[in-house]
């Protein structure tokens, strides 16, 4: 049976860990993520998980400690944010390359300088492409949930490649909701102990981490695409198996009201949540809006995407991280991507949002939904970036 | 790694860059790195084996009177030739 508990965006990460039973915990603090490892030190400490908590000098040793226990076969889970997680970028791409399946609760927020606390996407759009399979949740609900199908994800030997599960830092780390969690016992047989495939044992010795030059490197990376690949068709598997579990259906991507809209929000995480909303608002003045929020951003969903764009005319795409230099954000980049590979002519236009942490109100949206229904009707985009906010 | 020796593709390489097996090292000849290599004049080796204990890839070979390089091995990096006592080894420009 299902219960019913208050819990914020990190204690349902941390509460979703203590029910994956995992081995080994190496963190270390950082705002606004402090709370995730925080909890399940205490978890530890009281004996409520069999785990061994390696307290750590930094984040860099965090995640290398993490591909250390988890070459040994165990379930690995770590935390950071920020300066943290930039701090691990060498780190990730050898758990990545070692084929680690580690499972990290990122609570993002904004890099410095100048230093802020607050929450946006550059720090894991900073390690965009370290190999990681990334999530992003609306709410700690999904948190809880993607973190239970995260281990699931990562340990399949099909997969065997680390996963990053985000929340806004602040917005979702630090506000409560109601979070329907599952029993220990639905959990550990949705979950069961994880299964290595090859391990560092002392009775048959491999090497891991050797030498490996131009004759060898790139089909090593190589099998990292082929993973990504593959992670594609066990994430849907992993999906519908949870769906069976809870009734909350999972995929790739989070459609809203697309059925008929003529423009659309497209966006990662907390933002979905406002932006649907507005969209309900609008709707109720006949206006024909809809959102999109891809949960899994790499491996990036573009089937699934174009799907469930459908027959949009006007996409508004919003990047709460700055690719500095770019032609478009990272997000942005990537839907211009998909649309140009699948012949499809929609218009977009892309909104840098929220740096810093800098709220986006629901009227923000809605003048950005307006500007996407005015170009959905002309078929001429005026402004390719706009800068939400910012003052001049 | 000679050029014959056939090279295993995606499909067939353990994950990650794992090393299955000890001793891979073996089967990686280095020698085809080598830009200068060491000649040794035998008449005139006094057999000390500084060359031997000096040399990072071990690939300086002992015999009863002298000592050889192993080319398979020899990256012809020269501290063989540097430490010499008897400045009896030659390092001479590879031409392929």
């Amino acid at each position: 049976m299902a219960r019913l508990m208050g819990l914020t965006g990190n204690e349902a990460i941390a509460y979703a860990v203590k029910q994956c039973n995992v081995d080994v915990v190496a963190a270390y603090p950082i705002t606004p993520q402090t709370i995730m490892v925080e909890v399940i030190s205490e978890y530890v400490h009281n004996g409520e998980i069999n785990a061994e908590f390696i307290c750590v000098e930094s984040e860099h040793s965090a995640m290398s400690a993490c591909v250390g226990a988890s070459l040994t076969g165990a379930r690995v889970f770590t935390a950071t944010a920020s300066q943290g997680l930039a701090l691990m970028h060498e780190m990730l791409y050898i758990a990545s390359g070692l084929r680690c399946p580690i499972v990290m609760g990122v609570a993002n927020r904004a890099l410095s300088a100048p230093i802020n606390i607050h929450g946006d996407h550059s720090d894991m759009m900073g390690s965009r492409d370290c190999g990681w399979i990334q999530i992003y949740a609306e709410n700690a609900q999904e948190a809880y949930d993607w973190i239970i199908q995260a281990f699931k994800i990562a340990e399949d030997p099909r997969v065997l490649l680390p996963v990053s599960v985000n929340i806004d830092g602040f917005i979702l780390s630090h506000s409560m909701e109601g979070v329907s969690v599952l029993d220990d016992e639905d959990v550990l047989s949705f979950l069961p102990p994880r299964k290595p495939v090859i391990t560092v044992d002392p009775d048959k010795p491999i090497t891991v981490g050797a030498l490996c030059l131009p004759d060898y490197y790139f089909e090593i990376k190589f099998q990292q695409i082929q993973a990504l690949k593959e992670a594609y068709n066990v994430i849907r598997e992993v999906n519908r198996e949870y769906e069976k579990l809870t009734g909350r259906r999972y995929d790739f991507v989070d459609s809203y009201a697309m059925d008929d809209a003529d423009a659309a929000i497209v966006c990662l995480g907390s933002t979905a949540g406002t932006a649907k909303a507005v969209a309900r608002w609008l709707r109720s003045e006949g206006k024909k809006v809809g959102v999109v929020k891809p949960w899994v951003y790499r491996p990036f969903p573009e089937e699934e995407l174009i799907k469930a764009l459908g027959d949009v005319k006007a996409l508004a795409v919003l990047d709460k991280a700055c690719s500095f230099g770019a032609p478009f954000n990272a997000l942005c980049s990537d839907i211009i991507a998909t649309l140009y590979r699948y012949g499809k002519d929609i218009k977009v236009f892309n909104c840098l949002y929220g740096l810093g942490g800098r709220d986006i109100t629901p009227n923000d949206l809605k003048a950005i939904f307006n500007d996407a229904l005015e170009i959905a009707k002309t078929g001429i985009v005026k402004e390719y970036m706009k800068f939400i906010g910012v003052r001049e | 790694m000679s050029e014959s020796e056939k090279k295993l593709g995606w499909k067939s390489l353990p994950i990650g860059g794992y090393l299955l097996e000890p001793g891979s090292a073996l089967k990686y000849k280095t020698g085809d790195w080598r830009a200068f290599r060491p000649i040794i004049d035998q008449k005139r080796c006094i057999n000390c084996l500084l060359c031997w204990v000096y040399c990072p890839d071990a690939a300086i070979i002992r015999l009863e009177k002298y000592v050889d390089v192993n080319y398979d091995y020899c990256k012809g990096c020269g501290i063989c030739a540097n430490e010499c006592p008897v400045k009896c080894i030659t390092m001479v420009e590879e031409r392929r």
